[in-house]
């Protein structure tokens, strides 16, 4: 019921699942670190935007540049109510549903504009649009504090000056609060691929013309996929808002950060919404241990000009670049779809 | 051919645009805007040309196009350097003989470039678009993080030619020198890529690949060496577009051919993907609208392309001009 019928299937694949979904639901009880509590955050959030992705480029098959720019809206939505009208519950509330208004709004927009033609037409003004919203941000400091983004009180209830027994505080509702919601719309999201409306994407994603010819309105089904995977990327925003207390340009909009969303989809298994959650731990956790220990490997080349540059812990891109393109050309279904049984 | 105010209507935009703003902004401002925009359009021109053909043909989208902008910069300051001498004296054949170096350096390594990326990186996933889209995506993530490694994260400097800067007075309007050159650097550029489509053999091809690539296959040339061709071609344009804007811009930075590869879809999807006139009004029309907007309202010139495209998207869903396909 809750999987949506569609379980992992495949015993390795299944264990794994299970091992980073338990962790997530213990961990602020394994590991009290803030740091530690951060990252499984920040996985958390990562799940929900990259599973939303996923909907788009591994099920419907359009590839769009924009899914930052609704994370965006999201994350600003929240930060914006939140400085001007003060913390409160009700600010969240209606910061994140108007983030989330906005992005179905300018995603339908865009579906509707460019899907008429062709869906290469979307990847194309996606970027274009991205492009825009993130010069938009950074110009327009009255509302988004420009570059410097907006710093903010959240409710008293998500600090740690909410004191609960055991030595817990406000820092554990906040974990909480995420963890669910996060958890709410994946399972809402799996609901969604797999429904009657799931299939005709995949209808139309191994073949358009034909699923034309059957009658489907391929243009309004992409649009609504489109409209949909908007609104869980702005909701994944909320929450990053949330989390951080702080929005910028950096932080929710940049162009690395579409980099990471498709990294992550593409490392963990385009078209299985599962490999959004593997992709997400893998990377994360990379990022937040791994990086650090290329500045040490960079040091023991520091005689040798050209290694020590690519070395560089600034340069991690480079190298996840060029795993990006051997996983596409050799693995295109990635580590879940490797895993996974038919 | 059947003149009708459809057909017609697309040819009318750029003169209508052109002639609504003199009234509205006054003729010496005018003038020195219209000039801006047309040379801002050829350079832009000269970065989408490549990629229009190369998606015309091949239905390719290369999203690292803009990387070979970034490239042509980059190989125009490694050249320029040693070239000081030339570039920063009063003589203006020295100063035009390092220019000439400078671009030509700029077309033949990011040709050159572009032939490898061809072979490494597009050649294993045509007619695969979704893959496409990916790997040269991929491509742009480790080319810009190769750019960082070989010239730094800093924005470099880049010094026009003395003799190539200052103005010309044309009654009260100042109109800078090189925004003439770079015009008709562009305009060169779109005089001898007609010639090569329209008067050659191997023109001949390529539009007929164009419309018919399996068509022309069955007659026994080889569409792939033609592509390959291309891809060349169009690569070495979009490194040739990037010195010429490195140096109207005078400085470089990583980010600099990612920034203008925004504008080039912006142009592809405005004059129809695959038209080389159509990329010509479309970079043109981009260029103008920067320009006019940019002085009448400074505020919202970030978003009047958007909106230019938007507009001409709901006007013409495939483009003012687009490409007829079978």
């Amino acid at each position: 019921m809750l999987l949506s019928g569609d379980p992992p299937r495949g015993r390795i694949l299944s264990a794994m699942l299970a091992t980073i979904v338990a962790v997530l639901a213990v961990a602020p009880f394994l590991f009290p670190s803030t740091r530690a509590l951060a990252v499984a955050e920040r996985i958390a959030i990562l799940i929900v935007l990259t599973a939303s992705y996923d909907m788009l480029l591994g099920y419907t098959g359009i590839v769009s540049f924009a899914h930052t720019m609704f994370f965006g809206m999201g994350a600003y939505g929240v930060a914006i109510a939140l400085t001007r009208f003060g913390a409160g519950w009700g600010q969240v509330v209606i910061g994140a549903l108007a983030g989330m208004l906005l992005a179905i709004v300018v995603a339908a927009i865009v579906g509707l504009l460019s899907l008429r033609v062709r869906a290469i037409f979307f990847a194309m003004i996606t970027l274009a649009v991205a492009s825009f919203a993130q010069i938009l941000a950074s110009t327009m400091r009255d509302w988004t504090g420009g570059e410097d983004g907006l710093t903010f009180e959240v409710p008293k209830t998500l600090t740690s000056a909410f004191r609960l027994g055991g030595g817990y505080n406000g820092n554990l509702v906040t974990y909480y609060l995420i963890f669910t919601v996060a958890a709410v719309l994946f399972l809402f999201l799996l609901r969604v691929v797999n429904s009657p409306m799931g299939r005709v994407l995949q209808a139309i994603r191994e073949n358009e013309f034909r699923a034309e010819a059957l009658g489907l309105r391929t243009l309004w089904y992409r649009t609504l996929a489109g409209a949909i995977a908007a609104a869980a990327a702005s909701l994944a925003g909320s929450l990053l808002a949330l989390q951080l207390r702080y929005t910028g340009p950096d932080a929710t909009l940049s162009f690395s950060l579409m980099v990471d969303i498709l990294l992550i989809v593409v490392i963990g298994g385009m078209g299985t919404l599962y490999g959004a959650i593997v992709g997400a731990t893998i990377m994360t956790m990379a990022q937040y241990y791994l990086q650090p220990a290329m500045g040490g490997l960079a040091n023991a080349f520091s005689g040798v000009p050209l290694m020590q540059a690519v070395l560089d812990p600034d340069r991690w891109l480079l190298w996840l670049g060029l795993l990006f393109i051997a996983i596409v050309y050799f693995f295109p279904t990635g580590i879940v779809g490797r895993l996974r049984t038919p | 051919m059947r003149v009708s105010l459809e057909n017609l209507a697309p040819k009318l935009v750029l003169p209508a645009i052109v002639l609504a703003a003199l009234p509205i902004i006054g003729v010496s401002n005018w003038l020195v805007l219209t000039v801006a925009g047309l040379a801002m359009g050829a350079m832009l021109f000269l970065m989408a040309a490549g990629l229009t053909l190369i998606f015309g043909l091949m239905d390719v989208m290369n999203f690292a196009h803009g990387a070979f902008i970034t490239l042509g910069a980059y190989i125009g300051i490694t050249v320029l350097a040693p070239l000081a001498g030339w570039s920063t004296g009063h003589s203006w054949t020295l100063n035009l003989a390092a220019f000439a170096v400078a671009l030509l350096a700029a077309l033949v390594v990011s040709g050159a470039v572009g032939w490898g990326f061809e072979r490494l990186i597009v050649r294993g996933v045509y007619g695969a678009p979704l893959r496409q889209i990916l790997v040269t995506t991929g491509g742009l993530i480790v080319a810009q993080q190769l750019f960082i490694v070989l010239w730094g994260p800093n924005a470099i400097p880049l010094v026009k030619p003395p003799t190539f800067s200052g103005s010309i007075l044309i009654g009260s309007a100042a109109i800078e020198k090189y925004r003439l050159i770079a015009l008709a650097l562009g305009m060169g550029a779109f005089a001898a890529l007609t010639l090569l489509l329209n008067r050659t053999r191997i023109g001949l091809l390529v539009r007929a690949g164009v419309e018919n690539r399996e068509m022309v296959e069955v007659l026994g040339y080889r569409v792939r060496r033609l592509f390959i061709g291309v891809f060349i071609i169009g690569t070495a344009l979009a490194g040739t577009g990037g010195v010429i804007w490195a140096l109207y811009q005078e400085l470089v930075t990583p980010q600099l051919g990612t920034e203008m590869f925004v504008l080039v879809l912006i142009i592809l999807i405005i004059g129809g993907l695959g038209s080389i006139g159509g990329s010509l009004i479309g970079a043109m029309l981009v260029g103008l609208t920067t320009n006019y907007v940019g002085f009448l309202a400074p505020t919202i010139s970030l978003g009047s392309n958007i909106l230019l495209m938007v507009l001409i998207l709901l006007w013409r869903p495939q483009g003012l001009f687009p490409v007829a396909k079978s």
